[in-house]
């Protein structure tokens, strides 16, 4: 496995089903009294935003402290990036500070990849959003939902769904259901489909109807209105009707097929409540499982001996 | 221990020599099982637990054992102890097994655990940080088919299969039929 987890094409099969299999073990002690485990005891993961994000920082928190690991927050509103503080210096000081991980979330593309290779820190860095480039452990736990819902990945089929242009959840989940076996179709109004999609590793669809029936299962894209500075679709009502997951288009899918959403949800944009709330919706188990996997990545990548391992265990 | 392969220091064992055989190994099985519930009196309150990996056939084996002689079946689970390893900066992330906990829980309980080596001590001090996190048990004791000294903590066994003398440039290799299909153990190095 790579030193960083700053994109899901860093990951190779291997690594993705070891994550996979280290997260569906440590789901399991959630269900006990005592949460808590003491591997990563001494170690400082820092939460490193500088743009908004509840639900991921608050997953990655949470996984940092049930392996007791000392967890530092830092959200730019408020810290010293909001004085004109560079990326550069804010890395330096959390080194200063012996950060082994950094979790970074940043609204630039490629700013995890630079803290990572410039030299600036020594620990391990973890890409929890950038830009509209990737999302790496959000395709986990999203592949983590669909492998408990319906087993090994190879040869199932995936709709993605929305946003895709504006989308660092799509890019990651194309390139990790791949890795996975998975066929991914990507379904999106032709003005929120990137420049350069037909090379990516899945089919490109503009109707979704057309694309829906049989899936094992849906992915619905927020559509990010405030990265919008043009008008990418007429007005969210034909929005709604062309590419909005209803009732009927969710009954579409194959028998056992499910409905995911990375969060936060337009309820009535992009998804209606009823399917959001229905039996397919395994929306909030996406929420739990982040943690897991989060947790998962934490030790998989933490656990890098510094000394080389002995010929015999 | 988990691993089937651990080094040790001191003079002992031939190298490359097979000390148990799987006829050694059932008798040690059968007698541990009935010194168990010789000293528990009876089979009542116990609960065994191997350490993933090889401990845990072990402990199944002795609570078949104890189901025969008893009457009643005894339950057994695993403990994995990865997450509570002291040496993850030494030797990294290990993958993860299972820990399978008895409906009956450990609470008030006489829990046995149950592994195949018992050598530095380190392995069982995080058998005992994950069961109390997992709960409360009344008491408990630890079974090992082979105890090869060294140890690094102020640990003891109460059930010894059979003591080896190792040099710390030895390994002990134990396999068990389920996870190796054989049943021996090879002192080596």
């Amino acid at each position: 496995m790579n030193k960083h987890l700053l994109s899901a094409a860093d990951l190779t099969r291997e690594d993705a089903l070891s994550i996979l299999d280290t997260a569906a073990e440590l789901a399991r002690v959630t269900d006990r009294a005592v949460k808590k485990l003491p591997t990563l005891r001494g170690r400082t993961v820092v939460n490193l935003f500088f743009e908004d994000s509840t639900r991921t920082r608050i997953s990655f928190e949470a996984a940092a402290k049930r392996l007791s690991a000392d967890v530092i927050t830092f959200s730019a509103k408020g810290s010293s990036v909001s004085k004109g503080e560079s990326l550069k210096d804010t890395a330096l000081t959390l080194e200063a500070m012996g950060a082994d991980a950094v979790i970074v979330r940043h609204g630039a593309s490629g700013a995890p990849h630079r803290l990572a290779h410039s030299g600036w820190i020594e620990g391990v860095v973890i890409n929890a959003g950038d830009g509209t480039h990737e999302h790496p452990t959000q395709a986990l736990l999203d592949a983590f939902t669909l492998r408990q819902h319906l087993g090994e990945l190879e040869g199932r089929r995936v709709v993605v769904v929305g946003d895709v242009l504006h989308s660092r959840v799509a890019r990651s989940n194309v390139l990790l259901l791949h890795t996975l076996g998975a066929e991914v179709t990507l379904v999106a109004p032709p003005t929120l489909m990137p420049v350069g999609v037909d090379s990516w590793p899945c089919e490109v669809s503009y109707d979704l109807d057309e694309a829906l029936p049989g899936a094992d299962a849906v992915m619905m894209l927020r559509v990010q209105a405030e990265r919008m500075n043009a008008a990418y679709f007429p007005t969210s009502n034909e929005y709604s009707r062309r590419y909005g997951l209803d009732v009927r288009r969710a009954g579409l899918l194959a028998d056992d097929g499910i409905v995911l959403h990375p969060g936060p949800m337009n309820r009535g944009m992009e998804i209606t409540a009823e399917v959001a709330d229905g039996p397919r919706s395994v929306i909030v188990e996406q929420v739990t499982n982040g943690v897991h996997v989060r947790m998962a990545v934490l030790y998989l990548l933490l656990g890098v001996a510094d000394a080389p391992e002995e010929a015999a265990e | 221990m988990t691993a089937a392969d651990i080094h040790g220091e001191g003079t002992g064992a031939p190298a490359g020599a097979r000390v148990l055989d799987a006829d050694d190994i059932s008798r040690i099985v059968g007698r541990i099982s009935h010194e168990i519930l010789e000293r528990a009196h009876g089979a009542h309150d116990l609960v065994l637990l191997g350490i993933q990996t090889r401990g845990v056939p072990l402990a199944r084996r002795i609570a078949t054992r104890m189901g025969e002689i008893e009457g009643v079946p005894v339950p057994v689970g695993a403990l994995d102890i990865t997450m509570y390893r002291d040496d993850l900066s030494l030797r990294g992330a290990r993958p993860l097994h299972a820990t399978d906990i008895p409906a009956e829980g450990v609470d008030g309980r006489l829990v046995v655990l149950v592994d195949d080596v018992l050598f530095s001590g380190r392995t069982v001090r995080a058998a005992l940080d994950a069961l109390s996190d997992i709960g409360r048990p009344r008491a408990v004791q630890l079974a090992v088919l082979v105890d090869r000294g060294h140890r690094e903590l102020p640990l003891r066994a109460d059930y010894v299969g059979k003591n080896i003398p190792t040099s710390l440039e030895q390994s002990v290799r134990v396999r068990v039929q389920e996870l190796d299909g054989v049943d021996e153990v090879v002192v080596s190095g």
